[in-house]
Order: structure tokens, then C-alpha cells, then sequence
């Protein structure tokens, strides 16, 4: 049971995190149809900016701050410089050109901070565990899903209720008329990257305390965040935080039962093999039957 | 048609213009690790300290002028066979070494082998090579994979833990190293086997909690010793913590802070070795890369120097293969480890030390040697080897 | 004569001249590099035919060159090691794998179709990763090279010319598939899909077989290779392994006849280039990338050939 409660809050952790990558993705792609795989490198240069921060004496908030700023900075100038060119292209021009901002955020990271890992506290406050329903908790992780969720609620607000979320909702499906409406669409753009920008640089600098901040750590998120905006739907937000949610739990619970259940079946060391490798298709089994059920996600956004 | 003539001159060019390597000249060595992607720290410290070695004699290895020929295996082995075989058709080297990852080794090997010439191992110590496959081309000069787990089995013992959970990545290297603890380890175990490059431990950790056990074994190399590491110390467990010093290098704990603060490790080197050829490294190393030096630097900078006591003995001539064997064996060269000798498979032969994680002199956590583990100590496999 | 038919000639000539000159000119190593350049060809010919003709793009390709270099090292190192039941038996594999992944894929459409493809992909490198039969992290290394009767396939120089003739077999097929009702109907497809159902055709079966196609030849290409190196390892599975073959494909032209060629070689001139000048070649290489897509999809084809290559 204690394992099972464990379990679950760390799924809803893994999830909230997947969320903020996602929500700036499925914007990306619901709006501008640009499929962006340097997402990741987003998410990294805010955990790499947020690390040095810390690591020059700047309190947590601030350097959680500072790797959003980063990450915002970032995605603006990549997409007035490259994305820009994109929106009329097709897939595989997006899928090459963001292929190539990846290998050249990586080595751009290497050449300032190096190859070796970045160290970044665990804020002293927030170091200790908590004790939820008998369960020792990382008081960190809850404080990560608390941000998580505080964003996510002020995503939300921003595209449902403000005037500028509703620019980015109309611009995504008639484009033309909102431009007809004397409505800056290219600057509307801007600001979805802006937004999509911030969200990673968040994320990355929110996990560097519980996770290496190294080279290369956006592809190994990448791909799960894709899965998620493809279960979710692609475009919409609430599919993201949902399919989110959904892809950590199988991961989590997959990874923490797999391999136990198994053992019922199997010798140890062949549970654990079987388990292991099971645990981490489980999330493109999921994905390949959601896709076969719904085959444009779970929560499509209506076609324009 | 100008532009197709330009082409075809290209081409034409590109095939004619380079020409054949001669025999004479510095001895080239061909140094191919793992310098890209989030190990890539593994490799530019070999790299380094092996460069290091040869700066100190300006450009030389025991008097001998040297080339270093250094390339990127990018941790794929496919890669590493490439561009070993490069050195070895193109270049003509007769001295391979670099490789840090035993997948990578274990295709290099075979093709060194097949050319007749040297693979001497900075780091990869695969157990392939250390038993009836022996050969008497390939020398290790770092440690044997499994075995480099037995002083933590031993540890074990010495501390009467009973229960113990293993904990190493699903690959074939984290398979090895829990079967070295094991073959020293007397008590009972339980394996957890998380995916390589895992980034959320806490699945891992809870089962761990829900065990309990007298301590926990890791192998957890580079960024993944990190992110554990981290997450094991957030999650208020305090069951002790037992490893090698491949889950806890300088640059991992440079990266971990205090979370590896108590840790126990079993290791064959350590910046605090008090002889004088580790004084010297240290420093030297330190000056002229601005960052402490890990084993895989170390290990590289005797690789080095075993080089050149070997080039030293066969006066220079990489072609007199025989002698330089004769003389790589006899290890005649002072390493920053102390004592090191080779055991009759080729795999080293040296002594292993317990380490403890404490706060040094600055306020920043050190790793501090601590007693003898076992003395001369070199590898089961050695005595299935018919050299 | 057009230039399409020069250029054509004269890479071909280019190719097969270049064991000769590369003997004479004592660099003999230089047939190994060749042959991994249009090993590499290979599987971009088969890529671009999906990819470049068809506007299927797939990021889970390099999972069929894998399974072609597993079939044939796992088949080698049981002790069966005849070349041609092996390559045979790795692009039935890969037909087989292909046909399955695609029968899922091809109903979706854009990046569903780039996700799938990618999912599948990842699956099947955990699989090979995982699984300690097919050597887990190691791989799976031959001693030898597999036989064929009365062809030394040890040499290096006879290894090439049957890889170049492979090649040069399929380049043809795929140029005459392009040509005909089948590559027509891919081709039509990609331009309008809705146009291509109201003339009747059944786009999806299309769209499948061509799939299987290509992954099959995918897998032959794999095969090839793992007999060239002697060795066939789970990195060969990765996402950033299909996104080697895409920028190969881009760099050559997409939907040319030589672009796959060129793209391999140029990629393969590129990373040896860089990596001497620099240790953080990938940037560069990323850069190159970038222009050459934005500066349009022609490649390395386009520029040489010029608009009908």
C-alpha cells in the first residue's frame, strides 16, 4: 500500500513535469502545425541556466526564474530566426531543421558549460521529506508538483480567458480572418513560442535538483513528450495534461509492478530482464492502442 | 556543365591527392573513446591524461616522438571498429587504445588482434579477454570489470551485512558488476535492474524502502549515479550506501553536492594517494585542465607511461612487435597508483582500498582513502588463461 | 546528352573505378569506407522512396536496418552463415515487420504517421537491447564474414561490387516502380490524397506496400552491412539512427535518382571533414543541415543535376 501511494505521487510528479513540456509542443503544433523537436533542447538550456544561477548564489526562485527567462529567450530568437521559414514547409523540413537545432544546442551547451554534469541544490528548505499518509515523501517532489499544477492553472486562465489566449485559439484555426482583423498573427506566433519556451525552461529548471543536468537530457524526454501530445491530441491543452498524467502512471506503475509480477511467473533475472524491457515499451503499447481506438488522440481539437 | 566539371575535378581530386603513409616518423598511436554524447566526460579524460603524459615529455613517450591519433567512437561499437580499423589499414598504427565502454572494446579487439598489432585498455576491462580468450596482444591497464566489484563484496563481509539489494542498469556492464560482488559477497541479495539512462529512480527507491535491507550495492555510472544519487538522498532513506568508484567519480560528485555525504567505496585509485608519481599527476593535471583529475585521467596516464616504457625498451621501433610486448609485460614504469604489475592474463594486478564520502578541508564533500581492502589483488578469470 | 545522363554516367564510372584508383593509389582502405557509403545509399534509396516520393515520413526506419543486421549476425553466429539464405532471410524479417508497423501506420497520417513509426522504432530497440540472446549492450559480433558459393566475399574488393551492384539493381527497380502505375499512384497520393481516393485508387494499400517495401529493402541494407562489419549492435535502432538516414536523404536530394549516392557520400565526406577540425563537429554538421533545407529540398542533386534529376 505504501508503495502503491509512493507510487502514485510520483506518477503525478512525472506527469505535471511531462505537462509543461507538452502543453508548449501541442500548442506549437495545434496552431502552427510545426512539428518542434527541439522542445527538449528548451527544457535542457533552462535546467543548465537555472543550475548556474543557483550555483552563483541566487535564491531558488530566482534561478527557477531565470531558466524560464532562458528558455523564453531561446524559443523567441529560434523561431524568428528559423521557424519563421517553416510555416509554409511541410513535416520533413520541420522534422530536418529542429533535427539540426538539436545537435547544434548540444554541442553549443557543451562548448559553455562543458561535459561534465552541472550540480544544482535541492533548496535547504525544501530538502527534508514530509510525511503523507505514513508515506516519507521528498518535500521537494510535492513543491515540483505544486509549480507544476500553479502553471498549468495560469496556462489555462491565459488561453481560455484572457483576449490573448483567445488571439492564439481563433489564429489556430482561422488564421485568415483574424489577420483580417487587423491582428498581428506573426507576432501572435512569437508569443506561442515565447510561452512554449517558458514552459520547458520551467520544467528543466524545476527538475534539476532531482535529475543530472547533463548534455543530451532533452532527447531522453522528447520522446515521451511526444507520445503524450499524440495520445492527448494534438492542439489541445487538456489532452495534454490528461494523456500526461496518463503516460507517467503507466511508466511509473509499469517500472514499479512489471518486473514483481513477473517474478511470479519467471526466475529472478529473467523477470527482471522481461521486466525491464516490458516496462519500457509500455508506453508505445499504449500509444499504438490509443491511436488504433481514437486514432487522432483522445481529445482532438476540431479541424479547420 | 561547369558545375559538373567542377564536380568531377572534386572527385577526381579528393581520390588522388593524399598520399601513402610512410613507415618512418613518429609512432603513431591510435586513441579511440568516447568524447561526444553525456559519457563524453569518460573520454576527454582519458584523452587528456594520456595527452598530459605525452606534453610532459614534449611530444614524446619514454624518449620515443609520438602521434597521437585521437577519434570519437560516439559509445557506438560499429563506430569504434571503423575507425580502430582506419588506424590500423590507413594509418598504420600498431598501438590501439582509448576505448572506454566494453561494448565498444569487444568490437575493436577482434580486428587489432586479426592485425597482429596492441590493444592496450585505458579503462574497458571486459571479462572477454581475461580468461581462455586471453591474448597475448591485449593489456588492461585499468582493472577487470567483475572483479573491480569483489573489495565491495569484501567490505561486505567485513561488515557482516546479511540482506543487501544490487542495484545496476539491465546491460551486460551492470550484469557484471553484480555478478563480481557476488562471487565475493556471502549473504543474501535481491536485484533491482532499472533501464540505462533512466531519469526517475523513485520507482526503484520505493521498492528498495519496501525490502530493507543492512545496504544497498549501486553500479550506476555518469549521469545516472547522479540522478540517483540525488533522489535516493530526498528520499530520506538512510540505509548505507555501497559502490565502486565508477558510480562516484570527481565530476559525479562535483555534481551530487553533499548527497553522497557517508557513502562507502572500493577503488583502485584515488587523487589522495600519497606517492610522488600521483603528486606530480595530480597537480600537473590540474594546472593545465582546470579540473581534478578522475580514474579514467589516471588510468590514462599510466596507459601512457606503460607506452613508453615499452617504446623506451624497443628503441623507438613500433614494428619490433615482439619486444615491445616483451616489455608492456614487464610493466616497468612508475604508476600513480603505487604498485602495479600485470597477472598472467594481461589484466593488472594491484591493490584495492576502502574510500569514505566526508567533508573535506573547503566545506565541499571528498573522497577519502581509508584502509586496504585487498592487497595485489588481480581477477578470477586469470587462472582459465593458457598464455 | 543531358546532364541527368552525364552526371548518372559518370558517378557510376566514379564508383566502380574507385577500387582501382584506390589501389593504385596504396590507400586500400578507402574501398571500406566506400563500401559503407553505399551500403548507406542503400537505405536511403528505400527511405526516399517512401520519404521523398511518397511524403511518408518515417523516423522508425533505422528499427528495419536493425533487424536486418540482427537477422543475419543472429542466423551467423548459430552457425549458419551462407550469405545469400542470410540477406534473404533478413529482408523477409524486415518485410514481415514492416508489413505490421505499417499496416497500423499508413492509416494516419502527418506526425501521427512520423510518431508511430518513431514508437515502433523504440520499441524494437529496447527489445534488442533487452534481450541478453541477442547480446543485450555488446550486440552481436561474427568472426567471419558469411559465404557465398563461388563469390570470396572476405575480399574487400569483391564485397563492394556485389554491395554496388545491390545497389545499383535497386536503384533501377525503384526508378521503374516510380515510374509505373504503382509509384504513380504513391506519387499522386503524396501531392493530393483526397484526389488520388476519388479517382478510385485504394491509397492505403498503396501507401502499405510501399512501406513494407522499403522497410524490406531497409532491412537488406542492414543485413549488408552487419556482414560488411562483422557486427550488429542496438544503436544501430535509435531514433537518431532514421535521423541520420533524413538528413542523408535531404543532404542527396529527396526524390531523385542519385540524391540517396550523393547524400551518403556527402554525409560520410562531411563527418570524417569535420571531425578533424573540429571536436564539436555537430554544430557545424547541424548548421549544413539547416541551410541545405531551407535553401530548398534539391540537395546535392539538384545543384549538380540541376531540375531533372
Amino acid at each position: 500500500m505504501q508503495l502503491f501511494i509512493e507510487q502514485t505521487i510520483n506518477a503525478i510528479q512525472l506527469g505535471v513535469m511531462l505537462f509543461l513540456i507538452a502543453s508548449g509542443l501541442t500548442l506549437i503544433f495545434g496552431i502552427m502545425n510545426v512539428i518542434n523537436l527541439a522542445q527538449g533542447s528548451l527544457y535542457m538550456i533552462g535546467a543548465f541556466t537555472a543550475a548556474t544561477a543557483a550555483a552563483h548564489g541566487a535564491p531558488f526562485i530566482a534561478a527557477l526564474a531565470f531558466g524560464a527567462v532562458c528558455g523564453c529567450l531561446a524559443s523567441v530568437v529560434f523561431e524568428v530566426v528559423l521557424v519563421r521559414r517553416l510555416y509554409a514547409r511541410d513535416h520533413l523540413d520541420h522534422v530536418l531543421v529542429t533535427f539540426g537545432v538539436i545537435l547544434i544546442v548540444n554541442e553549443a551547451v557543451a562548448m559553455i558549460w562543458g561535459r561534465s554534469p552541472l550540480f544544482m541544490a535541492t533548496p535547504p528548505a525544501l530538502a527534508g521529506s514530509v510525511n503523507l499518509l505514513g508515506v516519507p515523501y521528498p518535500a521537494y517532489r510535492l513543491v515540483v508538483i505544486a509549480i507544476g499544477l500553479v502553471v498549468a492553472g495560469a496556462l489555462y486562465l491565459t488561453i481560455g480567458k484572457t483576449r490573448l489566449g483567445m488571439l492564439i485559439r481563433a489564429g489556430a484555426t482561422h488564421r485568415d480572418l483574424v489577420e483580417a482583423l487587423g491582428v498581428n498573427v506573426s507576432l501572435l506566433f512569437t508569443a506561442v513560442f515565447a510561452i512554449g519556451g517558458f514552459l520547458a525552461g520551467i520544467a528543466g529548471a524545476a527538475v534539476g535538483p532531482i535529475l543530472s543536468v547533463s548534455v543530451g537530457m532533452g532527447e531522453q524526454v522528447l520522446i515521451t513528450t511526444f507520445v503524450v501530445i499524440v495520445v492527448g491530441g494534438l492542439g489541445s491543452i487538456r489532452g495534454a495534461f490528461i494523456a500526461s498524467l496518463l503516460v507517467a502512471a503507466i511508466d511509473t506503475f509499469g517500472r514499479a509492478y512489471i518486473p514483481g509480477l513477473l517474478e511470479h511467473l519467471f526466475s529472478d533475472t529473467t523477470a527482471e530482464n522481461l521486466g525491464s524491457a516490458l516496462s519500457s515499451i509500455a508506453i508505445y503499447v499504449f500509444m499504438a492502442a490509443v491511436l488504433i481506438w481514437r486514432p487522432r488522440g483522445l481529445f482532438p481539437i476540431a479541424t479547420r | 556543365m561547369k558545375r559538373l566539371s567542377l564536380f568531377i575535378a572534386a572527385v577526381a581530386c579528393a581520390t588522388l591527392c593524399s598520399s601513402p603513409t610512410f613507415a618512418a616518423g613518429p609512432v603513431k598511436i591510435g586513441l579511440v573513446t568516447t568524447l561526444s554524447g553525456p559519457a563524453g566526460y569518460t573520454g576527454e579524460d582519458v584523452r587528456d591524461g594520456f595527452q598530459l603524459a605525452v606534453d610532459e615529455e614534449g611530444g614524446k613517450l619514454g624518449g620515443v616522438p609520438v602521434n597521437v591519433l585521437v577519434e570519437d567512437d560516439g559509445l557506438k561499437p560499429a563506430q569504434g571498429r571503423e575507425i580502430a580499423d582506419r588506424f590500423l589499414q590507413q594509418d598504420k598504427a600498431q598501438i590501439i587504445t582509448g576505448p572506454v565502454f566494453s561494448n565498444v572494446m569487444g568490437a575493436v579487439v577482434p580486428d587489432v588482434e586479426a592485425a597482429g598489432a596492441i590493444y592496450i585498455s585505458p579503462n574497458a576491462g571486459s571479462s572477454a579477454f581475461a580468461g581462455a580468450n586471453c591474448n597475448k596482444n591485449v593489456f588492461v591497464v585499468s582493472f577487470q570489470n567483475d572483479s573491480a566489484n569483489i573489495p565491495a563484496g569484501e567490505y561486505a563481509n567485513q561488515h557482516k551485512y546479511k540482506n543487501m539489494v544490487l542495484l545496476a542498469p539491465d546491460y551486460v556492464a551492470g550484469h557484471d558488476m553484480i555478478s563480481g560482488f557476488k562471487m565475493r559477497y556471502s549473504g543474501q541479495s535481491q536485484e533491482i535492474l532499472p533501464k540505462l539512462g533512466q531519469s526517475d529512480y523513485s520507482a526503484e527507491i520505493a521498492r528498495i524502502r519496501s525490502i530493507n535491507p543492512d545496504a544497498i550495492f549501486y553500479f550506476l555510472p555518469g549521469g545516472d549515479g547522479i540522478t540517483f544519487l540525488k533522489q535516493y538522498a530526498a528520499s530520506g532513506l538512510k540505509i548505507p550506501l555501497l559502490a565502486t568508484i565508477f558510480s562516484l567519480d570527481e565530476r559525479i560528485l562535483s555534481a551530487v553536492g553533499s548527497d553522497a555525504s557517508g557513502m562507502t567505496l572500493a577503488g583502485h585509485y584515488n587523487i589522495d594517494f600519497p606517492n610522488k608519481t600521483n603528486l606530480q599527476f595530480v597537480k600537473a593535471f590540474e594546472a593545465k585542465y582546470h579540473r581534478t583529475p578522475t580514474l579514467y585521467a589516471a588510468d590514462a596516464y599510466d596507459t601512457a607511461h606503460l607506452i613508453g616504457s615499452a617504446l623506451k625498451a624497443a628503441g623507438g621501433d613500433d614494428t619490433k612487435l615482439d619486444a615491445i610486448r616483451a616489455a608492456l609485460k614487464k610493466a616497468d614504469f612508475s604508476s600513480v597508483r603505487g604498485s602495479f604489475a600485470f597477472g598472467p592474463n594481461q589484466y593488472p594486478i594491484q591493490t584495492w582500498y576502502e574510500m569514505k564520502v566526508q567533508p573535506g578541508p573547503g566545506g565541499k564533500d571528498v573522497i577519502v582513502t581509508k584502509n586496504v581492502l585487498l592487497k595485489d589483488f588481480g581477477d578470477p578469470f586469470a587462472k582459465m588463461c593458457k598464455m | 546528352m543531358r546532364r541527368a545522363n552525364i552526371a548518372l554516367a559518370l558517378t557510376a564510372l566514379a564508383l566502380v573505378a574507385l577500387p582501382i584508383v584506390a589501389t593504385l593509389s596504396r590507400q586500400p582502405f578507402w574501398i571500406s569506407v566506400a563500401t559503407e557509403l553505399v551500403i548507406d545509399a542503400l537505405a536511403v534509396t528505400a527511405l526516399d522512396f517512401i520519404v521523398g516520393y511518397g511524403g511518408m515520413v518515417s523516423l522508425g526506419h533505422a528499427a528495419f536496418f536493425a533487424i536486418g543486421a540482427y537477422t543475419v549476425a543472429f542466423a551467423s553466429t548459430s552457425g549458419h552463415n551462407s550469405a545469400p539464405l542470410n540477406w534473404a532471410l533478413a529482408v523477409f524479417v524486415s518485410a514481415l515487420f514492416a508489413a505490421g508497423v505499417g499496416a497500423v501506420s499508413v492509416r494516419t497520417s502527418g506526425v501521427f504517421f512520423i510518431m508511430i513509426t518513431l514508437a515502433f522504432a523504440q520499441m524494437v530497440y529496447f527489445l534488442i537491447a533487452g534481450v541478453k540472446a541477442l547480446g543485450g549492450d555488446d550486440g552481436l559480433s561474427m568472426t567471419a564474414r558469411d559465404v557465398m558459393p563461388g563469390i570470396d566475399l572476405a575480399n574487400p574488393v569483391i564485397y563492394y561490387f556485389v554491395v554496388l551492384a545491390i545497389l545499383a539493381a535497386f536503384v533501377l527497380l525503384s526508378q521503374r516502380a516510380i515510374g509505373a502505375r504503382f509509384g504513380t499512384v504513391v506519387r499522386a497520393a503524396k501531392q493530393s490524397e483526397r484526389r488520388a481516393i476519388a479517382l478510385g485508387f485504394d491509397v492505403d494499400r498503396y501507401r502499405w506496400l510501399a512501406f513494407t517495401l522499403s522497410g524490406a529493402v531497409t532491412g537488406l541494407a542492414g543485413a549488408l552491412f552487419a556482414d560488411y562489419q562483422r557486427i550488429a549492435t542496438p544503436d544501430m535502432a535509435t531514433w537518431l539512427q532514421s535521423g541520420d538516414l533524413l538528413v542523408m536523404l535531404i543532404l542527396g536530394g529527396a526524390a531523385t535518382l542519385l540524391g540517396p549516392v550523393f547524400g551518403a557520400i556527402a554525409f560520410g565526406v562531411l563527418r570524417v571533414a569535420l571531425v578533424g577540425v573540429t571536436d564539436h563537429w555537430m554544430l557545424v554538421l547541424g548548421a549544413i543541415l539547416i541551410l541545405v533545407v531551407l535553401a530548398g529540398k534539391r540537395g546535392l542533386a539538384g545543384l549538380i543535376v540541376g531540375p531533372d534529376a
